[in-house]
């Protein structure tokens, strides 16, 4: 009992998010009698917040390096009108289209970047002018109207779902394999990060905790591919999202890039001094967030089947939510992949849930900011007392 | 009833670990000009804050007595109150308001609130005539230079009905001209009836000015002297200064020196943002393998100016001079270039230029290197285990495990992972700038060690410290800067703290 409770210490501000993602989705499926974790609503819930994590992953890497992107909700449309024009008013092929959409989600990154960092006007200010500034565009390129509908081959992007190679019929075998797959690469993981602590002689957890966190993750994990399995398998969305959190997290832990990453946000003073160019580092990641704000515009419009005028306004405010939900800091230097997507499950899992209940608008919005409130409140008051 | 103005006893100030000032004594005659001198770190600015009340009432020993009353400010305004104020060396205008608005801010000429600008500008205009400045009052405090600024300062303080004036370093930043009118209009307050305090370090001034001088040393008074009475040399102020014995503070050596690695030439550095303010003149320098240099000089002489500069242009503008390494003349113009040519940084302040405080031991020593430890920009997190660990070893630093952040650590042992960290870059040339600063005596004596194995290796090693017995303890040469030039240039044996102070203080070169 006294390893967990030191364990928990330890690790507050991990388990605090898990437990809180936790108790919200064990509340709704109490208040929607369970109605959560049929395996058509998991499915929707993968549809509904895959672009969400994916401006999360983007948006992670802008705050960790103590910098923020008020312009990716005006980006998402801005690509969504891009992308109409080109396929329905022009009849552009959709790979052509989707390829230029995303070299103009880079160039809005360059033209952000550029200001951030080597002009050196706070990233508040710039993309704060860029949410006016796509905004705009994006009611000049649609005329003010709406574009639709756009290609089957394109809604796939949002609507589609893995082929079952195995031809299962009333169950999907591939997604079952997949997760079959992820499970064991996890177990592999895991074994290999303790033996490594052993082998240095770091302090580990006692074995028995590694085994029950594993059983438990692997079984959310099986639980979870077997409902998805039921319904109609394994959503593009979900493969797309799942791709990035491994590559990112990837960078930001094992790559010379990521480490640069952190110490700019952690205090660039020093960065300066250690021979990082934070400049560039910083123009990067405002790169990376042009390229998967157009990743996650055109994830918004496949889905909608529509570009609007109106796409993905107040979108990145839950992106900026779900980062700071999970566990960064405002000051930079903090943050992980794993943790902005846990912050955006709670976000989607919440607006699903309060959906399905009948929550109006009004108390949507509100208990989402209480939610966000607290969660970054229970982290400071955290932090000050440690 | 008695002649003095001030009279401060048996002041001690303890903060957590140090002793600031131990049974200071210190009586200010009314209307003299009083001069308080000593080295960096002496106790001179923490025994004018005990006295203006930001260290408050309660907080330190003794007792203090101003216009025959005792005294117990518990802040700054309360000791305004009674005509007690402090110009700070870095001065306290908002820049982009009115000589006017400057001089009368949190002291507002008002009535119910709302401002009076007739008042103001009348009130200033008088109180530039007193202290001889000829600017309008409506000119903002950027537009003109730092010693107009100075002046805005003190008719600031006249406006709250000055008793006893205070000046920290008041000519620091200014030129020969402007130094001299500053002290000629003390010397105009003086016939006014204003008691002055004058911190400073040039002695040249406080010999020709002040009336008395009170030495203070590692926080302890050493004497009073009156320069009405007896005639006071700078030497004589100077032996008061370093009076201490160098003790055995130091291991034991034997240097190694070989041929000339690093040099520096013809370096000049002007003001980042002031860019006509030419900072460094004409630096020559140079190191030779095995080698310690020590940098002495007293603040603001432009030693970390210098150094930084040097280091991949990390400050200042405009810089011009050739550098050589191995007598091939090499180009760093980045802090990465630098670095491969094997230049390594210690900054004098680790948690701001330092480290990363919340990262860990291994992720701060490894930063400045990370291709060490990477194949195809992917770190080996195995590797970097072993080699931080090895080095934590090495160093000795004290810490349960490397995966500690390093804001949890200890000054020393923070310090310690700042020169794991350049230590891991594998440089040839080490600058440490005050690389014992905040520690205590037996951490410096393991850094000491460390800089003498860095140095048996074949390392240069320049060592920047305001603390003289440490320059002469550690170093095999020592250059002296006085205002961005170096005015001397010593072997071991022949510096004394006297002479050296000579030529710190520039009475010395010239």
């Amino acid at each position: 009992m006294q390893t967990i409770i030191h364990l928990f210490r330890n690790n507050l501000r991990e388990y605090g998010m898990i437990i809180a993602l936790v108790l919200i989705t064990g509340l709704f499926w109490i208040l929607t009698d369970g109605v959560t974790f049929t395996p058509l609503n998991l499915t929707n819930l993968i549809l509904q917040n895959g672009f969400i994590l994916v401006l999360a992953v983007g948006m992670v890497l802008v705050i960790i390096t103590g910098n923020i992107d008020l312009s990716v909700g005006s980006v998402v449309a801005f690509i969504g009108a891009i992308a109409g024009v080109l396929m329905i008013n022009h009849d552009v092929p959709v790979w052509l289209a989707v390829v230029l959409s995303i070299l103009a989600g880079a160039v809005i990154g360059v033209w952000q970047g550029f200001w951030i960092a080597y002009i050196g006007i706070p990233s508040f200010i710039v993309t704060l002018a860029g949410m006016l500034i796509f905004r705009g565009l994006t009611l000049y390129l649609l005329n003010g109207q709406s574009l639709a509908p756009f290609p089957e081959s394109f809604q796939n992007i949002s609507g589609g779902f893995l082929p079952d190679l195995f031809g299962g019929s009333d169950i999907h075998i591939l997604t079952l394999v997949f997760s079959a797959v992820i499970s064991l690469v996890l177990i592999y993981l895991e074994f290999n990060r303790r033996k490594t602590q052993l082998q240095y002689k770091f302090e580990v957890v006692p074995v028995w905790i590694t085994l029950a966190k594993l059983a438990i993750l692997v079984f959310v994990i099986n639980w979870f591919a077997y409902q998805l399995a039921l319904n109609e398998g394994m959503p593009m969305v979900l493969v797309i999202v799942l791709f990035l959190i491994v590559i990112y997290t990837f960078i930001m832990k094992n790559t010379v890039m990521g480490r640069h990453i952190y110490a700019t946000g952690g205090n660039k003073k020093a960065a300066d001094l250690s021979g990082i160019k934070t400049k560039r580092v910083v123009f990067g990641v405002f790169v990376n967030n042009g390229i998967l704000a157009a990743l996650a515009g055109l994830m918004f419009a496949a889905r909608l089947n529509s570009a609007t005028p109106a796409a993905g306004e107040m979108l990145e405010l839950d992106a900026i939510a779900a980062v700071f939900i999970g566990g960064a800091s405002m000051a930079g230097g903090v943050g992980t992949v794993i943790g902005a997507i846990v912050g955006g499950l709670v976000m989607g899992v919440m607006n699903n849930g309060m959906s399905l209940i009948g929550i109006g608008i009004d108390w949507q919005q509100f208990i989402k900011g209480m939610v966000l409130l607290i969660a970054v409140g229970f982290d400071v008051y955290n932090k000050n007392k440690g | 009833m008695s002649d003095y103005i001030l009279e401060m006893e048996s002041i001690t100030k303890t903060f957590p670990g140090v002793k600031a000032l131990d049974d200071v004594n210190l009586k200010v005659q009314h209307g003299e000009i009083h001069a308080l001198v000593g080295e960096n770190g002496a106790g001179k600015s923490t025994l004018m804050k005990v006295l203006s009340g930001v260290h408050p009432y309660g907080s330190y020993e003794g007792s203090i007595v101003f216009k025959g009353e005792k005294s117990q400010f518990r802040n700054i305004k309360q000791s305004e109150n009674e005509g007690i104020v402090i110009i700070h060396q870095e001065l306290a205008l908002s820049p982009y308001l009115s000589i006017a608005e400057n001089i009368f801010l949190g002291n507002e000429r008002q009535s119910n609130k709302i401002m009076k600008w007739q008042d103001t500008f009348s009130q200033s205009q008088q109180l530039l005539d007193q202290v001889g400045l000829r600017e309008s009052p409506e000119t903002s405090v950027m537009n003109i230079g730092v010693g107009k600024q100075q002046l805005v300062e003190i008719a600031k303080a006249l406006s709250k009905n000055v008793k006893l004036l205070i000046l920290d370093e008041p000519t620091a930043a200014l030129n020969e001209t402007d130094s001299e009118n500053l002290l000629n209009l003390l010397l105009d307050l003086k016939e006014q009836g204003i008691t002055s305090i004058l911190i400073s370090h040039k002695l040249n001034e406080v010999s020709s000015i002040a009336d008395s001088i009170t030495i203070l040393r590692d926080g302890k008074t050493i004497e009073t002297l009156d320069t009405r009475t007896e005639d006071i040399s700078e030497e004589r102020i100077i032996k008061g200064m370093v009076g201490r014995e160098l003790t055995s503070r130091f291991p034991e050596r034997t240097p190694n020196i070989g041929e000339t690695v690093f040099e520096v030439k013809n370096w000049h550095v002007y003001h980042p943002q002031r860019s006509h303010e030419l900072l460094i003149k004409d630096v020559n320098m140079k190191i030779r393998k095995g080698e310690i240099v020590g940098l002495a000089g007293l603040m603001g002489a432009g030693r970390t100016e210098l150094v930084m500069s040097m280091f991949g242009k990390s400050y200042g503008r405009k810089i011009s001079g050739e550098l050589y390494k191995d007598g091939k003349q090499i180009q760093a113009h980045t802090v990465s270039d630098a670095i491969s040519h094997g230049m390594a940084y210690v900054s004098e302040d680790r948690k701001t230029y330092g480290l990363n405080l919340i990262d860990d031991i291994k992720g701060n020593i490894t930063l400045a290197n990370l291709q060490r430890i990477a194949r195809r920009k992917v770190v080996d997190a195995n590797q970097e285990i072993r080699d931080a660990q090895h080095l934590t070893e090495t160093l000795n630093i004290k810490t349960p495990s490397i995966n500690q952040v390093a804001g949890n650590l200890s000054g020393g042992n923070q310090q310690k992972v700042v020169l794991s960290k350049w230590i891991f870059t594998e440089p040839d040339i080490l600058i440490l700038d005050e690389p014992t600063r905040g520690i205590d005596v037996g951490a410096k004596f393991e850094i000491y060690s460390l800089i003498h194995d860095l140095a048996q290796q074949g390392k240069c090693i320049f060592v920047i410290s305001s603390e003289l017995p440490e320059v002469l303890g550690l170093s095999d040469r020592i250059y002296v800067m006085n205002e961005g030039e170096i005015t001397g240039e010593f072997n071991r044996g022949e510096a004394d703290q006297e002479n050296m102070m000579h030529y710190m203080t520039g009475a010395g070169g010239k």
